[in-house]
């Protein structure tokens, strides 16, 4: 097994991409047939993930985060005038396509940008117009200022894991000849839950899937980060690679894998080539590979890197773009731990999850399990961006407030925080006191601070464009509800809407959240539901006090005709 | 009286005798209750996209038609508010692709539209999306007209677990998902499609047609103005399930039929 | 029994004795006011309780203040929006009446295409044609750029769909209507063709 297979479905089109700026027809036909696959899974693969395109972009691809924390509109617009072209219109001489992507994951850094697949942060004014001078004169990616690149990890908090890094291989010689049930106690005992979002008890998930019957099991370690306004695994991936796959291999020994997986996100691509070194590192110092650390259990792990496509985070999603298909949620049960990678029982497990999980086999449950709220064991870390003067990484035990945090960041005159991403929750000012902890507001590690200058109706208008753009269109609720409370939202937010509109994205909400098939449509109303409940006075501002504002602009609807007729006079406007 | 030895559910109220390995929808259907269902038919793998299945078990939301009966399951289904939900997924069914169903040659045989007249459905309440989507018409005597197409991938299935072929797909994303042709121009006649596999017969709705027989059948006459899907949609149409390269594995633990067979 | 949608109860007001019904075409064919006459000897009954403002059946250009409007096809151009204005100004009830009405039914295939490719189609490349330019004369209300139907740009009341529907199906909601009765359809009378 290839650490980083070149005949992976998803590697071989991302090659193609950036050498022939798209996958045309012709592409899509020679893939299939070299890598013996229906053309039509290599059509619908192709068309699922939004780094893939089926027309030619830009030798300079741009795309700006539109993220409320890492994205910056405006200098898109600037890079646009600067050079002449619309988003989503790549030049006719092929020089520039610039068009807009969800979070990439660098909210403590300001605005950023993926360039041809590379991470740049910390844009401004100034950095947009040497970047328009050099793409006019051609200078290759390669050649532009290597500051631009650099990503820091803007820790300002550090707790249980990210205080010691460990040393490679002591969790390891830590669980030599206790038994597969021993390190599961251990687990077990240390109260440790998932820290992606869903918090279910990882010695139990790790427990389930050793107990399935099987001949083969694996590993996966969920690296897809697409929450908005979560960077934490970024930072784990940055400098505790180690100990990730420390954890990894602790988990493949109790439950009995031989093969684990690390599904890195699209936009993390940059820290591919770290990665795979200290891969090779550790199997050169024999804690991967046959017979690691002469204990006689083979584990190896291998990288799979997504494409750009936020549902590929959905544990089940993740499996099956592993396995070269499109990131749709499958039915549950039966549950990965069952049935999962090529149907073989799977742990999925989010990265600090399974750093965790390391540092636990390493000190003892004690460790851990003495941090914490009595329902959340252990710390929590927290990407913390927005209004506030220090964005970064902080790492708590559970059970910290709100308020805080908010101090803690320098945050001032806040409005409302957004918890766990837009699939988690607002507040406003009177939840403050509330506590970080599964049994509170729980969090993924999300944790995004809105001031008063804000305007929130556009905030949450942001967040309901980001699911409707990442629904993965599989069941009907979510595939057209998320596109009719972005349209109703958007009729609000631009002050055409009415009390009916207001009670239409009500009942489209309750019905998306609750009869969705996967966690994607169950959250994408949260924003809204929110809003509504919370700050209630922002969207009533907005209303029109009328029955009925038509759904849609019949003076624009008019437009077209307009300008085939040449006509403007009086009858020519409604 | 309930024997004890027997497994059972209850929907709305009775009780119903299920056999392990089956489905709500494959206990309710046998027992005669009808659960409103697009991308369900009975012989295929389970699909969970349209939702329109959806019923309440113990106050939780689930789709039927992949949710395993379970002894104690309390399942609503015929109610007025689960009729009322399936009703507002009927319409965006409906709103999402181009139903304009005088000019459509299925009307009157359709499944979609059956089930907007189950639910009383008056108007497609939402918005029209009035999407522009391909119609393929380069076959001899099918045609594919992708505007009325609503992704229940019963065609996929079909083909491949009955025809052992695999013509049909489901590529892109959100509301730009869309059926595509597993053929090496994408096109229908240079695929392997034959006018008697199961995938040209069984679209619930007109995206799939056999040329030059539309319109044949009177109105009055078609097969929901002669009956209601609740109806037609509890005679079970079994499948004839041929073995699918990659499940030939599977079908030692399917035998005794755990979906049809 | 198929519930309407529900707004007010239509009751026959005390000062009018009878109850003041307008129709009209939009973008339609025709076909819904064809059937709404198919009621045939039954409308002399129904005359006896209602009289009609503007509709086709007799030349009213305007629509004045009425009880109940009945509207037939989509809003295709200009005009038709101005008159469906116009209608639900006037108009307690709005009923949508056929599937063009409802969901912009057959006008609205032409939402296919783009603006430009219908009017270049017609007007320009079309065999033919002779003197090709598109029409631009002030008189001819400018074509919307998708056909949509009418419950998009006003609040409709009651939905009566068909292609057309059938004249039993006119005569049961305008009966239930003045009988001060919440309209319903019974299900057979229920089709979208
Ligand atoms: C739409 C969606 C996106 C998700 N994204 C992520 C993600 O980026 N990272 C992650 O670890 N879990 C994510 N999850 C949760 C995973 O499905 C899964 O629960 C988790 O990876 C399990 O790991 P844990 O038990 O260690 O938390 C997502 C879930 C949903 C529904
Ligand atoms: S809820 Fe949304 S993301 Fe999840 S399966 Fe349905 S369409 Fe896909
Ligand atoms: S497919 Fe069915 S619902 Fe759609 S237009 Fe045809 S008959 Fe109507
Ligand atoms: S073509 Fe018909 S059968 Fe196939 S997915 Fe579309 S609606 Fe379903
Ligand atoms: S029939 Fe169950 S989801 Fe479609």
């Amino acid at each position: 097994m290839t650490p980083y297979s070149s005949e992976h479905l998803l590697h071989v089109l991302h090659a193609h991409q950036q050498r022939f700026h798209y996958i045309s027809d012709q592409a899509i036909c020679e893939i299939a047939t070299r890598l013996h696959l229906p053309r039509a899974q290599v059509e619908a693969v192709t068309e699922f993930y939004a780094f893939f395109h089926r027309s030619p972009r830009g030798r300079f691809d741009i795309l700006f985060s539109n993220c409320t924390s890492c994205g910056n509109l405006t200098l898109m617009q600037q890079l646009c005038d600067r050079l002449n072209v619309c988003m989503d219109q790549t030049s006719s001489d092929g020089l520039i396509s610039i068009s807009q992507t969800s979070c990439i994951g660098m909210c403590d850094h300001g605005a950023s940008a993926l360039i041809n697949g590379l991470t740049v942060t910390s844009l401004s004014e100034q950095i947009i117009e040497e970047m328009g001078n050099l793409i006019e004169s051609e200078t290759p990616v390669s050649a532009w200022p290597t500051s631009w690149f650099q990503i820091g990890n803007n820790i300002r908090k550090e707790g249980l894991l990210l205080t010691e890094a460990l040393e490679p291989g002591a969790a390891l010689k830590a669980i030599a000849g206790r038994s597969s049930d021993e390190i599961l106690n251990e687990i077990t005992a240390s109260g440790l839950k998932g820290r992606g979002g869903a918090g279910f008890s990882t010695g139990l998930k790790w427990k389930l899937c050793r107990d399935a019957a099987s001949d083969s099991r694996y590993v996966v370690c969920n690296a897809d980060e697409g929450e908005p306004g979560t960077f934490k695994d970024r930072i784990l991936l940055n400098s505790h690679a180690d100990t990730l796959f420390e954890g990894m291999t602790v988990c493949g020994k109790v439950i009995g894998a031989s093969q684990g997986y690390l599904y890195l996100r699209g936009e993390y691509r940059y820290m591919l080539d770290a990665l795979l070194t200290t891969l090779q590192n550790r199997r050169e110092a024999g804690l991967l590979g046959n017979n690691v650390l002469g204990s006689g259990f083979d584990f190896d792990i291998a990288v799979v890197v997504g494409a750009g496509a936020y549902i590929c985070g959905e544990e089940s999603a993740l499996i099956e773009s592993i396995e070269e298909k499109p990131g749709i949620p499958r039915i549950r049960p039966p549950f990965p731990v069952t049935s999962g990678l090529w149907g073989k029982p799977t742990v999925v497990n989010n990265v600090e999850t399974l750093v965790a999980a390391a540092g636990i086999v390493l000190h003892g449950h004690h460790w851990f399990e003495t941090s914490g709220t009595w329902q959340s064991k252990g710390s929590k870390l927290l990407s913390v961006s927005g209004d506030c003067a220090r964005a970064g990484i902080y790492e708590y035990p559970f059970g910290v407030t709100v308020a805080q945090i908010l101090e803690d960041a320098g945050a001032e005159d806040v409005q409302a925080v957004q918890i766990g991403g837009p699939a988690g929750r607002l507040i406003g000012a009177e939840s403050f006191t509330n506590h970080i902890a599964f049994e509170d507001i729980a969090t993924g590690g999300s944790f995004m601070i809105f001031d008063t200058s804000r305007d929130l109706l556009a905030v949450i208008g942001n967040f309901t464009h980001f699911f409707d753009h990442e629904s993965c269109g599989f069941c009907t609720p979510c595939r057209v509800g998320t596109t009719l409370l972005k349209n109703g939202l958007d009729k609000v937010c631009s002050g055409h809407g009415t009390a009916h509109d207001i009670d239409e994205l009500q009942r489209t909400a309750a019905l998306v959240s609750r009869r969705s098939h996967c966690g994607l449509g169950m959250t994408a109303p949260n924003p809204i539901r929110d809003g509504l409940k919370v700050f209630p006075q922002l969207f009533e501002a907005r209303l029109l006090h009328q029955e009925m504002e038509p759904e849609f602009n019949l003076d624009a609807s008019l437009e077209e005709a307009r300008s085939l007729t040449n006509r403007d006079d009086a009858e020519a406007h409604l | 009286m309930s024997d004890p030895m027997k497994k059972t559910i209850i929907i709305d109220g009775v009780e119903i005798p299920f056999e392990e390995g089956q489905t709500i929808m494959d206990a309710a259907l046998a027992a005669d209750i009808y659960i409103p269902h697009l991308c369900h038919k009975p012989g295929l793998s389970p699909h969970g996209s349209c939702k329109l299945c959806t019923v309440d078990v113990n106050g939780r939301a689930v789709s039927s038609c992949t949710m395993p009966a379970e002894a104690g399951q309390e399942i609503a289904n015929n109610t007025a508010s689960l009729n009322e939900a399936r009703k507002t997924i009927t319409q965006m069914l409906f709103i999402e692709g181009n139903h304009l169903c005088p000019s459509c040659e299925k009307t009157g045989d359709c499944t979609l539209q059956a089930i907007g007249y189950h639910l009383g459905m008056l108007d497609g309440h939402f918005p029209q999306f009035y999407p522009r989507r391909e119609v393929d018409a380069s076959h001899g005597s099918l045609v594919l007209d992708r505007d009325r197409c609503i992704m229940c991938e019963l065609c996929v299935r079909a083909s491949r677990e009955c025809d052992g072929k695999d013509v049909f797909a489901i590529s892109g994303r959100g509301t730009k998902r869309q059926l595509v042709v597993n053929s090496p121009t994408g096109r229908l006649v240079d695929s392997d499609i034959e006018l008697d596999d199961m995938a040209a017969h069984i679209c619930p709705v007109g995206a799939i047609l056999i040329k030059d027989h539309g319109y044949e059948v009177p109105i009055g006459r078609r097969t929901f103005d002669l009956h209601s899907v609740s109806e037609t949609d509890l005679d079970e149409v079994i499948l004839k399930k041929t073995k699918h390269h990659d499940q030939e594995h599977e079908t030692a633990e399917k035998e005794g039929g755990v979906y049809g067979v | 029994m198929k519930q309407l949608k529900k707004r007010e109860v239509f009751t026959v007001s005390e000062s009018s004795p009878k109850v003041r019904v307008a129709t009209t075409s939009l973008a339609g064919c025709f076909g819904c006011h064809m059937s709404f006459l198919d009621m045939d000897e039954r409308i002399v009954g129904l005359l006896e309780h209602v009289e009609f403002s503007r509709s086709p059946i007799n030349d009213i250009k305007h629509c004045e203040p009425c009880d109940i409007g009945l509207i037939e096809g989509a809003l295709c151009n200009a005009d038709n929006v101005h008159v469906l204005k116009e209608f639900r100004d006037n108009c307690k009830i709005i009923i949508a009446v056929g599937a063009c009405a409802i969901n912009g039914g057959v006008p609205a295939m032409r939402n296919h295409f783009t603006l430009k490719e219908c009017l270049e189609e017609a007007f320009l490349d079309e065999i033919g044609v002779d003197n090709p330019h598109i029409p631009n004369d002030v008189e001819i209300p400018l074509l919307l750029n998708k056909v949509h139907p009418i419950h998009e740009v006003v609040k409709v009341d009651y939905y009566l769909p068909g292609c057309p529907p059938p004249a039993d199906a006119f005569v049961k909601i305008l009966t239930d209507l003045l009988e001060g009765r919440e309209p319903s359809l019974p299900k057979e009378m229920l089709h979208y063709d």
